[in-house]
This record gives C-alpha cells, sequence and structure tokens, in this order.
C-alpha cells in the first residue's frame, strides 16, 4: 500500500464524485413540494421607499405569497447581527446601525432586498417580482470611500453621524512621533487597495424546509460555517432554538470568505417555510451575486515610513479609511482592525508602528472578509511603501528587505502591534524565492524582452498571514461575540472503521483529504477506513466552521485532541485485556503494546473489545469507542514567505503579462503537499487578478459598474502563468501538528510582487506608484507619455 | 407544452417543456442530471457546457426545443458503466485540477473536445486559449492546464508530437 498518511500527497476522495457529476451542492437539492422565491432588489442606491404596491404581483400566476420588510417586522424577525464590536479611540462603542432582512423605510445600496416573491415555479415567481410596484423618493448617494466623510456628505443611515462607523486606533503614537522626529528620513505613500468580489464560481442558494409535524426548521444552504449561521440565525433574526434549528451546507462550490456571513436569504426561505408550511428554494443568479455577496477590500491609505540613513526602519504611521458598504456584515468590522492593523510588522522588526483606522458607511454593497482579509491589505502597503522607499533612496529593494527582516533567532517575536509570533525564518523564505527565481540573472531576461520590443520587470514582496484567529479569551476582550475554538468528534466503530464528525467545512479545501490522512496516521489505521463528516448541524457537535486558513490549524487540532482520548481509553481495554499496567501500554503504528513484551492488540480488537465488552473493566470504564474534543488556540499561527513575479510590457498596448511567478512559503507541517501546492495556485490566482484585471467599480450615481463577467475581469487561464512553488518549514510552537494554515497566503503576497514587477518594468518612465488594477489603459499612458528623465535626488 | 425528443447519455427522453427552456434547465430539473451547472446568466463561465453530438456547447445559451432530435452527453455519461473514469476525468484527479469541483463539469466537458479537435497535438498556451471560456475560481489553472496535457496522450493513444508555439 503507498503511504497515505502525514507528508503525502494523497489523491483527494471527494474528486471521485465532483469528477462524476454526483457532487451535491445547494441549488442541486429540491424537496417535495418547493416553492421558489426571486428577490426583489432595489435597483438605487439610496432612496426612501414610499411604498410598495404587492397586489400586481400577488395576483400573477403561481404567486403564493409576496413578502416586504414590514411583513417581516410585524413577524418580529430580528436584523441581520454583526459579529464584531468594535470600540473607538474614545472607549465608546462603534455605530451599529440595523441591518434589515428586507429593507424598511429606505434602501442603501443596489441590490438592498426589498420583497420576496413566492411561486410554484421560478419563472411564476420572476415574472411577478416585475409587477411590484414601488414608489421611491430618491436620495443623495456616496459611492466612494474617501466621500463619505467629505463635509455635508449625504448620510446612509440617518443617525450615524459623518457616516462613521469606528474610528479607531492601535500602537504606541508617541513613540512613533518621537521616532518621526529624529528620522533621517520620511518616505510616504498614499494607496488605495481595490475593492474586489469574490466570485466562488457557485451561486449562494438556500432552501428553508420546515416539518409541520415536529416544527423543526431546516436550512439547506451555501456555507462555510454552518453551526455559525444556525447561531445567529436562531438567536438574533428567527428566534429558533437549537433545537428546532438544522442548518445543514453540503457541498460548496467556492467560497474564499463571501459563505461565511449570513445573509438575508437564509432567514427569508427559512421563514417563508415555516409560513407557507412548505420548502422555499432561492439561487442566485450571477448577476445578483454580484450585488449581494459581500465585497472584499476597499481602503485608501496613507503610510509613512521613517528610517535612518542606512534605511533601518525606525517607525511605522498609518491612516486607512476602510469602506464597510451600505450595512455591517457579520464579521466586516473585524476585518480593517484586528486582522489588517495587528499584521502591520509584516516580517520586519520595525521597533514602533501606529495605525489609526477609520471605517465608513457608503452606499454599496457590504464589505467583509475576503481571501487574505486584511492581511493583503497589510502586505500590499509594506511590499509598495518597501519598493518606493528604495525608489527614494535608491537603496536596493532586495538588501532593504534583508536588513530589516525579524532574525531567525528571535522567535518568539513580540510585535509593536498585539502580535507574538511564534516561529518562522523569513531569511530562508527570502533567499529560496531568490534563487528559485534566478534574480540574478534577470539583467539578462530584461535584455532579452528588450530586443523584442518588451518592457520586462521583476518584483519581489514577502507576506506574513495571521491564521486560526484566536485565543477565545482574547478576541472576546477586543470584541468578538463568538468562541474561535473547533469541535471535533471521533467515533470508532466496532469493526475499527472511523468516522470523524467535524465543525470545519470544505468548500473547495479537499478537507475529507486532508483530515482522512491525519487521522489514519495518528490511529495508525488504512486511510480509507477514516470517513470525514461535515457540513450538517444535526451530525456534528458544534463548530465555527472554515475561514481564516483555520481548518487545519484549530480543527485539525480538535481531531487529535479527541484522538488522544480515544488512545488513552484504548490503552486502558488494552491493559485490561493484556493484564498489564496501564502506564506500561504503548500505543504506536495502530497497535497497543505491553512495553517490553511481544504481547499486542490492534486497533481494530481494541474497538471490538469496546463495543462488545465481554473481557472489560466494566466497573471503571463506560463500552464504546467515541471522544469529543473542543480547541481553543493558544495563539494565532504565522504562515509567511516571498514571492517573486516577473511581467513584460507590450509597449504599443501597454497589457502587461505574467511570464513567471515563484512562491516560497512556511507553512508550517505539510499533511498533503499537493492540496498545499493547489491551495497556493488559486490563491496567487486571485492575486494576480487584483493586481492586473479585477475591481468593483461604482460610477458617482451608484451604480456598479462591473456588475457581470462581461465587466468584472475574472482571470481567465490566458491571463497566468505556470507557477513554480517551493517550502520553507518552521513549525508552530503551540499546536499539536506544527502546522500554520496555507488558505490566503497566495493572495497576501502576490498583488504587491506583480505591481512591484510592473513598477520595475516602467523604470524607465520612473514610475513611483500605480494603484490596482493595473490595467492596460493605465500603464499605455504612462508609456505613451515617453521616459521622464530621473529629478536629480 | 411543446414536447422535445432528444437522446441524453445515449438513452432516448422525451420531455415537456416551456418554449422559454433552457437546455440546461431541461438537463438539471425535468431529467435531474445536476452535474451540468449554472454559475453565470451572461454565457460566460462555462459551468454548463456539454456535449451536442459530440461537440462542447453551454447549455445555458441553448433552448431545450433547439436540442430536439440531437444527442446530449453530460458529465453524468462519460464514465463506462462499470465506473471506469474517462482519461480526462482521471487525469483531473491525478493532477488535482478540481478543488471545489464547481467548474469542474464544464472544464472536463470542454477540456475532451479540446483534446479530441487538436489530434496534431497542444502547447500549454494552446490549450490556456482553449479554457478561455472556462471560469475556475479555486485551481488558478495551473494543475488544470497539466490535467489536459497528460490527457492528450491517452486520448490519443500516441505520445503527443511537439506542438507548434
Ligand atoms: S452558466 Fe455560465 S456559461 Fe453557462
Ligand atoms: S474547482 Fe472551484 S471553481 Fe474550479
Amino acid at each position: 500500500m503507498a503511504f497515505e498518511g502525514i507528508g503525502a500527497s494523497v489523491r483527494r476522495t471527494e474528486d471521485q464524485r465532483f469528477l462524476s457529476g454526483r457532487g451535491n451542492y445547494t441549488d442541486d437539492i429540491n424537496r417535495p413540494g418547493q416553492l421558489y422565491a426571486i428577490i426583489r432588489r432595489s435597483d438605487r442606491p439610496h432612496a426612501r421607499i414610499v411604498s410598495i404596491d404587492t397586489k400586481a404581483a400577488a395576483e400573477m400566476p403561481g404567486v403564493v405569497a409576496v413578502y416586504t420588510g414590514t411583513d417581516l417586522q410585524a413577524d418580529n424577525v430580528g436584523g441581520l447581527p454583526c459579529g464584531w464590536l468594535i470600540k473607538n479611540k474614545d472607549g465608546t462603542p462603534m455605530a451599529e446601525p440595523p441591518h434589515p432582512v428586507l429593507a424598511v423605510g429606505k434602501v442603501r445600496h443596489v441590490g438592498d432586498p426589498l420583497a420576496v416573491v413566492i411561486a410554484e415555479t421560478r419563472q411564476q415567481a420572476k415574472d411577478a417580482a416585475e409587477k411590484l410596484a414601488i414608489e421611491w423618493q430618491d436620495l443623495p448617494s456616496i459611492s466612494s470611500t474617501q466621500d463619505a466623510i467629505a463635509p455635508g456628505a449625504a448620510l446612509v443611515h440617518d443617525d450615524v453621524e459623518g457616516n462613521v462607523c469606528y474610528d479607531w486606533h492601535l500602537g504606541d503614537k508617541e513613540a512613533v512621533d518621537a521616532a518621526f522626529a529624529k528620522a533621517a528620513r520620511v518616505v510616504r505613500l498614499d494607496l488605495t487597495n481595490s475593492r474586489l468580489i469574490p466570485n466562488a464560481m457557485e451561486p449562494r442558494a438556500a432552501i428553508g424546509d420546515f416539518d409541520r409535524a415536529t416544527g423543526e426548521h431546516t436550512l439547506f444552504t451555501t456555507s462555510q460555517n454552518p453551526h455559525v449561521i444556525r447561531l445567529l440565525m436562531g438567536a438574533f433574526v428567527l428566534h429558533i432554538p437549537e433545537s428546532h434549528l438544522r442548518v445543514v451546507a453540503p457541498d460548496v462550490g467556492g467560497g474564499f470568505g463571501s459563505k461565511i456571513y449570513h445573509y438575508a436569504e437564509e432567514a427569508i426561505v427559512t421563514w417563508a417555510a415555516g409560513k407557507l408550511g412548505r420548502p422555499v428554494k432561492w439561487t442566485a443568479e450571477r448577476t445578483e451575486s454580484f450585488i449581494s455577496d459581500a465585497h472584499g477590500r476597499d481602503h485608501v491609505t496613507t503610510a509613512e515610513m521613517a528610517i535612518d540613513k542606512d534605511g533601518n526602519y525606525l517607525a511605522l504611521r498609518v491612516k486607512t479609511l476602510a469602506n464597510m458598504g451600505a450595512y455591517l456584515s457579520t464579521f466586516a468590522t473585524s476585518i480593517p482592525t484586528y486582522l489588517y492593523a495587528t499584521l502591520l510588522a509584516g516580517v520586519y522588526k520595525t521597533p514602533a508602528i501606529y495605525a489609526e483606522v477609520k471605517a465608513v458607511f457608503t452606499n454599496t454593497v457590504p464589505v467583509d472578509a475576503y481571501r487574505g482579509a486584511g492581511r493583503p491589505e497589510a502586505a500590499y502597503l509594506l511590499e509598495r511603501l518597501t519598493d518606493v522607499i528604495a525608489h527614494d533612496t535608491g537603496l536596493d529593494r532586495v538588501a532593504l528587505r534583508r536588513q530589516n527582516l525579524i532574525p531567525a533567532n528571535a522567535f518568539p517575536y513580540q510585535t509593536p502591534v498585539a502580535l507574538q509570533y511564534d516561529s518562522g525564518n523569513y531569511q530562508a523564505t527570502l533567499e529560496s524565492a531568490l534563487k528559485a527565481a534566478d534574480w540574478n540573472g534577470f539583467p539578462a531576461r530584461r535584455a532579452a524582452a528588450a530586443a523584442k520590443g518588451k518592457l520586462r520587470g521583476i518584483g519581489i514582496s514577502t507576506y506574513i498571514e495571521a491564521c486560526g484567529i484566536a485565543p477565545s479569551a482574547v478576541a472576546g476582550a477586543l470584541g468578538a461575540r463568538a468562541g474561535l475554538y473547533e469541535a471535533a468528534n471521533i467515533r470508532v466503530h466496532p469493526t475499527g472503521s472511523v468516522s470523524v464528525f467535524t465543525g470545519s467545512h470544505s468548500h473547495g479545501q479537499g478537507h475529507e483529504t486532508t483530515f482522512a490522512q491525519l487521522v489514519a496516521d495518528q490511529l495508525g489505521i488504512p486511510f480509507n477506513q477514516v470517513e470525514i463528516v461535515h457540513g450538517d448541524t444535526e451530525k456534528i457537535p458544534f463548530g465555527m466552521g472554515t475561514y481564516g486558513s483555520r481548518s487545519l490549524a484549530v480543527g485539525g487540532s480538535a481531531m487529535v485532541k479527541a484522538m488522544d482520548k480515544i488512545i488513552a481509553k484504548g490503552k486502558r481495554i488494552a491493559a485490561h485485556l493484556m493484564e498489564a499496567s496501564v502506564a506500561d501500554i504503548e500505543f504506536k503504528n495502530g497497535s497497543f503494546s505491553v512495553a517490553g513484551t511481544d504481547k499486542s492488540k490492534s486497533f481494530g480488537e481494541i474497538a471490538l473489545t469496546a463495543y462488545v465488552p465481554h473481557n472489560y473493566p466494566i466497573d471503571e470504564l463506560e463500552p464504546g469507542l467515541e471522544e469529543n474534543a473542543f480547541y481553543d488556540p493558544k495563539n494565532f499561527t504565522f504562515p509567511a514567505g516571498c514571492m517573486v513575479a516577473e511581467v513584460e510590457i507590450d509597449r504599443d498596448t501597454g497589457v502587461p503579462s505574467v511570464v513567471s511567478f515563484v512562491a516560497v512559503d512556511d507553512v508550517g507541517r505539510l499533511i498533503n503537499p499537493m492540496i498545499v501546492e493547489g491551495q497556493v495556485h488559486g490563491g496567487v490566482a486571485q492575486g494576480i487578478g487584483q493586481a492586473l484585471l479585477e475591481s468593483a467599480t461604482y460610477d458617482v450615481s451608484g451604480q456598479i459598474v462591473t456588475g457581470s463577467f462581461m465587466d468584472y475581469t475574472m482571470p481567465r487561464s490566458d491571463n497566468l502563468p505556470s507557477f513554480k512553488t517551493g517550502n520553507e518549514v518552521t513549525l508552530c510552537t503551540h499546536n499539536p501538528l506544527g502546522v500554520k494554515g496555507c488558505g490566503e497566503l497566495g493572495t497576501i503576497g502576490s498583488p504587491p510582487a506583480i505591481v512591484n514587477a510592473v513598477i520595475d518594468a516602467l523604470s524607465e518612465y520612473d514610475v513611483r506608484h500605480i494603484d490596482m488594477p493595473l490595467s492596460p489603459q493605465k500603464i499605455w499612458s504612462i508609456v505613451a507619455a515617453g521616459p521622464k528623465r530621473k529629478a536629480a535626488e | 407544452m411543446p414536447q422535445v425528443a432528444l437522446t441524453v447519455n445515449g438513452k432516448k427522453v422525451t420531455v415537456d417543456v416551456e418554449g422559454r427552456t433552457l437546455l440546461v434547465e431541461l438537463l438539471r430539473e425535468k431529467l435531474g442530471l445536476t452535474g451540468t451547472h449554472v454559475g453565470c446568466d451572461t454565457s460566460q463561465c462555462g459551468a454548463c457546457v456539454i456535449h451536442l453530438d459530440g461537440a462542447s456547447v453551454k447549455s445555458c445559451t441553448m433552448l431545450a426545443l433547439q436540442a430536439a432530435g440531437r444527442s446530449v452527453t453530460t458529465i453524468e455519461g462519460l464514465a463506462k458503466s462499470d465506473g471506469t473514469l474517462h482519461p480526462m476525468q482521471e487525469m483531473f484527479r491525478e493532477h488535482h485540477a478540481l478543488q471545489c469541483g464547481f467548474c469542474t463539469p464544464g472544464m472536463v466537458m470542454s477540456a475532451i473536445d479540446l483534446v479530441q479537435s487538436h489530434p496534431e497535438g497542444l502547447s500549454e498556451q494552446q490549450i490556456r486559449h482553449g479554457l478561455e471560456g472556462n471560469l475556475c475560481r479555486c485551481t488558478g489553472y495551473h494543475n488544470i492546464v497539466k490535467a489536459i496535457a497528460a490527457a492528450w496522450p491517452l486520448m490519443h493513444g500516441k505520445t503527443m508530437p511537439a506542438a507548434a508555439e
């Protein structure tokens, strides 16, 4: 049998069903007697709802019900809650305006849901939704981040003054001011981090079902974390106790953060199914996804680095305006604070950092975590700033990075922005990436490109990521309204096969494979004897789901804890069977043996004994072999690495193409290297998308300009190169597996590497910075303006 | 309601459809063949690609009635009856060319047509161009390109000639 344990690139278990068309995604499910819901959404960015006349719609063929926000309000349906309370600089709580499931009184962005039509067929519901007669009174709207705080700006929420959700800060302002006062030089950069649309290929969908006999509600939904949805929707929105609410997230077709949040449609179908006593299904059309899935990023930032005469970083000062959109999505408020400002040390030993973050409301789709969430914004800022420092001072950009890296012997390393890095070796990833990319051979490649009439550039970026946000107590003190542990249940069956029930949930990461490898390895049983069960609140004890690259570091650790309990119980059974003392029993490679003897019992024999307890220490030990564990991490994990990109620019068209891309990452121990590599590829592709192609754009009137795949440029296969990846390994010191996480690093490290490469390609034009996406138009206009002579420094 | 008769995965079927019913709706909703997916409403993602008389087609861009008398193959119809996967399916698995699996059926159907229609061989660039109509948000395409290159020799029964760039 091929090695299938920890470290093997085992081919994925889930692929068999996905490849043969037997995946089971939410929209593939149909319930008997099912009705279809179509949501009528606002096409206005900001307007008062004068009236909604539902009569004509209700009379259309097949229509069963039409509901508006007032119907839900009358039935005591609550608003969508926000999961993280941020406090202002002065200690007062953030502004937290209501987020109704269906708009009441006002709509606040294009796509804001305001009515639902439920009919026998989808087409009938669609036809009827068009018959809703809505009388509007348009209001002035805010479509850009900066406009939100302009004097006299329209108010998105009437009682949120100046559109400010919070005004927060982190770090030691005095220390930073003092360092700036004596710095040899200060380098400043203004930049934006563009707004993105996650666009998982599976559109969101939800089916509400209601069992009239038992009064139980079931929600099938495209979710990364069904337990969180059950908790939020049950407790805050629909007031259904956990015992009567089951949430099932079957196969999930990508999420990248966008399927973490509790969305209005989930509450609508669950509530309507209860009202009507029939299942109600809603599936987003892609156009709807563009205006209802949470968007990502959207920061406007000023960053300043104080340096000494040799380029050593003395202090960093950052001021960021973060767009929340029209309402607070579930975890929106934590992203530009605890997942962004806390990462501003990066891999550098900058001794003093001060960040101010102002979060604002605008008439746009709510913004929340999208792959990387806060950490890409921090890495982009640092790595662009580092290249700009090199540009302004004439220092070498690689040397500048080398000299400012946190040394490998400095761990654990306390940053000035609250985090403590447990392990890492940033020199190793940097040097290894430079080597893999043949950094030193670049001039020859540039010359060869020039001979073909192309501009070639090379760019580098380092990054750090914080995964598996934790511990619960610390996060709670900072405003988190949830725990951040993960749960696992390990059920050993009488035959020795094992079912693992995990609160983590795969939306493409291959958990059915990686987790089975982990459990098979630790219990010494064959890989195919392990079944992974996830995505159903009725089967899994509890869970916080999958986000922030936490599943292995937190969910996997919970499994290890549960397995430790299984092994401990197994030892007691084995000791009884072999008439030895428990202390003398060793467990290795799937067998329990008595130390120093040749007596042993296999894992299967112990399992059988536990369920057929004829010869069993029944007075001291319960029969059965099944254990639960909750794991609350002691700290974040800190994957880090270095990426190097090379681009070529066509002078005539300004089209940039990525011709080479290297990523060398430290993700701790690798369980399945093939899957890790796939995660890096996917993340890098999305990062290249942000750097060169993607941007969610609103026009001044508040309409979204990039509202379909025709306008929103998703990376296609011919926009991307093949990637070179590598690993350096330092183990996480505080979880039992030494793992760190790998889901988001691609989107964190790659945008600055690409932008730095493009700016390098344009070096003869002396460009200091261009905001993403680096479209052919932006590049072409620089090339067309002709080379600039460098100003004398 | 009009009726349409066609062959799907080798079986003859006759189904009542509305004039406006799309082929993908017929497959997913009337025949329960949910392996064919819908990822967009502007004919751009390729999640819905099937074979119509052997050629790849976006089933969201066609009315069900237009498929009258034609032969449709979906992802469910690729494997042999004993469960043996098509070489393209096999290579997708071998090279980790799928993550969430949502784009996969369309991707596999497009890839098979691409390989079949290039008996002279395929370069990496040709594969990348050939996949322009299929979006994948998970894999970054790297492993999909590898899988298709690996499937070519299996499907053509010979090693791939060094293709013209
Ligand atoms: S569903 Fe997107 S192209 Fe057919
Ligand atoms: S595997 Fe998820 S979209 Fe391609």
